[in-house]
């Protein structure tokens, strides 16, 4: 039936050629010969200071970059509206990039359309890409949060007086709980005594159970709280107003917390995307595969807030040479927190192992299941 | 498991109540209202999500939280005015129509509601009643919000004035039997119109808890479906405000549970724990769904199939 239903887009794309045809006898479609446009596709809201601001600010900055054009959507949901939004930006808008920057984008709607569109490349913000099944035209890119979690630790650490530090949670995901284990590492890093308390929310975005989670971790005596769920906008303004201190995730929640905001865990699009778009102005092929961290600059920390000490910068900074020079942040021997040996040596922070973790390390406080 | 961690459990729940049950409150005593007089209004998850932006931006711009607090009822009624004004036509399903204006009022909230997502607006202040018990943890959890104690009032007042005035009488006629309300010469839709608008203004001020106390922020994700939740709770409340008032303080406390559980380290099976308000609820009401005393309790005119 959807056959013969003309949807509005292809309308207007339609009625678009028609009217450029006529006016430009023959000028061909939109595609720019020298400048690059770049279209992406968010979830949610641009400002929601989590996941999506993190992209839209990425964004903002490569539009200051002369010759690139940058499309956007919010509010974008993960079912055939994606596909719709990205077909648009490849038709009217000219994009030669398409970025999906949630989950459910990828299987089926960005590796259908980049079938139906293989001189445009498209790219997508999870490790989803497999040479073997998928077009040459598509690609993952993603950095490695766990680091700045680390370096969130490391500040926490010293920062806590009851050594108790309290972690909200979404799901439990391998991104999260490796963002849960290397935060402890972080602590103990600076700090053997600290303990990491875990609650699982359920979803990731869930303001009012997330609020509750916050009070029930102060409460439960946490005195430095941190979070990875969608916004954590709740998360911090909660920490703030129960006197705690607060490291963020994603995007920069600094503004939320002018007293207790130590630092935060955030990702720099903005590299990934520079890279992109300087390949696609010169013409070279994009990478399939784009993931990085701090030694290639793909994640940082929110400056220092007013609740980091001296001490904690310090050390913080320190931890961010450290990864820099790629020093391992995984070294074994540790064992989950149910006394199994699960790190047996000093693990590259990139090793493949780490990315398939469905455990807690000794010193978290929660369950996965 | 010691006393202590019972007791850091039961402070959770009581907290729980006092934090989050205040939006389920208003918006099954608007619900309950609108019911009584013989209308359903679905459309209170839309109210509750428009409540919350419009009194946050109010907030924002005028500085007075309170003022925030008035201008999302005020939204509300608009919108239960609508309600009430369309099902008033010839051959208008209300069901519909509710549905209808929940997406109508999540649409328009998320659209003016875009500005809103950064700034941060005054918020409302709290009581705090727990000062004499010389416990922390317990005087956290009776930091009340003024709305909650002004949610118990209404209910006091709306159970008091159902049974006591000529006002309650005629909501009740209307729910219970519109053909006896005409033959006393009352207008049935007037009285619906009304009853539907005073609820959609109860329900507006439930927003305005959520965006300015608890958890105190707009954001489009604030409400996931409490306005929908509370609606329910009427029908396990039965249509008396007072048993809303417990339902919803029930609602608040069982939602507690799964955080709490996990903070004092009983972390296994947090997704049962999580849903502990829905299996409460499902529980109760498969226990009290057989009872003679339910189907009287339901107002007359209620009905699907209108």
């Amino acid at each position: 039936m959807s056959e013969f239903r003309i949807s509005r887009r292809h309308f207007m794309h339609g009625a678009g050629a028609i009217g450029a045809s006529g006016l430009l006898a023959g000028a061909s479609a939109p595609a720019l010969a020298a400048g690059v446009t770049l279209g992406i596709v968010y979830v949610g809201p641009r400002d929601d200071f989590g996941w999506n601001q993190a992209h839209a600010v990425a964004i903002k900055g490569l539009k200051a970059v002369a010759g690139v054009k940058a499309v956007e959507e919010e509010n974008v949901p993960e079912t055939d509206a994606c596909a719709k939004s990205m077909e648009s930006m490849v038709n009217l808008d000219g994009a030669n990039i398409v970025l999906g920057t949630s989950f459910g984008y990828f299987t089926p709607f960005m590796v259908d359309l980049a079938k139906k569109y293989p001189k445009v490349e498209f790219r997508h913000a999870a490790p989803l890409w497999d040479g073997s099944k998928h077009p040459k035209n598509l690609g993952s890119y993603f950095g490695y949060l766990n680091q700045a979690h680390y370096v969130n630790g490391v500040a926490a650490g010293l920062s806590t007086k009851s050594n108790k530090l309290g972690f909200v949670a979404a799901k439990p995901i391998s991104s999260v709980l490796s963002n849960i284990n290397s935060f402890l590492l972080g602590a103990r890093k600076v700090n053997p005594n600290a303990v990491v308390q875990v609650i699982f929310t359920g979803d990731w975005s869930l303001p009012v159970r997330e609020a509750e989670a916050t009070n029930a971790l102060v409460d439960a005596g946490c005195d430095v709280i941190t979070c990875h769920v969608d916004g954590p906008k709740v998360v911090i303004e909660t920490a703030e107003k129960r006197g705690v201190k607060s490291c963020g995730h994603n995007a920069s929640q600094a503004p939320l917390a002018p007293k207790g905001f130590l630092t935060g865990a955030e990702y720099k699009w903005e590299t990934i995307y520079k890279i992109y778009a300087d390949k696609v102005a010169k013409g070279e092929p994009l990478p399939n595969m784009l993931a990085g961290g701090y030694d290639t600059d793909m994640v940082m920390n929110t400056p220092f807030g007013a609740g980091a000490s001296e001490e904690a910068r310090k050390a913080a900074t320190a931890a961010i040479a450290d990864l820099k020079a790629k020093k391992p942040i995984y070294v074994g021997p540790l064992k989950d927190n149910k006394g199994n040996l699960v790190i047996d040596k000093a693990y590259d922070n990139y090793d493949p192992y780490l990315d398939q973790m469905n455990y807690l390390l000794e010193g978290v406080i929660g369950s996965i299941t | 498991m010691s006393d202590g961690v019972i007791a850091t459990v039961l402070i959770a729940l009581l907290g729980g109540a006092m934090r989050v049950s205040t939006p389920f409150m208003f918006v099954a005593l608007g619900e309950c209202l609108t019911e009584k007089s013989g209308r359903v209004n679905l459309g209170l998850e839309g109210t509750l999500v428009l409540g919350a932006v419009t009194a946050y931006a109010t907030s924002y711009h005028s500085g007075s939280p309170w003022l925030g607090v008035f201008a999302a009822g005020c939204a509300g009624a608009s919108l239960g005015a609508i309600h009430g004004f369309v099902c008033k036509l010839p051959r208008v399903n209300d069901i519909a129509i509710g549905i209808a204006m929940m997406l109508l009022g999540t649409g328009i909230a998320f659209f003016f509601g875009k500005a809103y997502i950064q700034p941060t607006a005054p918020r409302l202040e709290s009581l705090s009643l727990g000062a004499w018990t010389g416990d922390a943890k317990l005087a956290t959890a009776l930091q009340i919000n003024p709305l909650l104690i002004v949610g118990v009032l209404i209910a006091l007042f709306m159970w008091w004035a159902f049974a006591n005035t000529r006002w309650g009488l005629l909501i009740r006629m209307s729910g219970d039997s519109a053909p006896a309300a005409r033959a006393m010469g009352v207008s049935v839709d007037l009285v619906r119109f009304l009853a539907t608008a005073a609820g959609g203004f109860l329900a507006g001020v439930g927003g305005a808890f959520l965006s300015l106390y608890y958890p105190g922020s707009w954001n489009q994700g604030l409400s996931s479906g409490q306005g929908l939740m509370a609606v329910a709770l009427v029908i396990f409340a039965r249509w008396n405000p007072l048993r809303c008032v417990a339902a919803a303080l029930l609602f608040g406390a069982t939602g507690a549970i799964g955080p709490a559980l996990q903070s004092v380290g009983v972390t296994q099976g947090y997704y049962f724990f999580n849903a502990a308000p829905y299996i409460l609820t499902l529980l109760i009401l498969i226990g009290s769904a057989g009872s003679k005393q339910a189907t009287r309790e339901a107002p007359g005119e209620l009905s699907i199939t209108k």
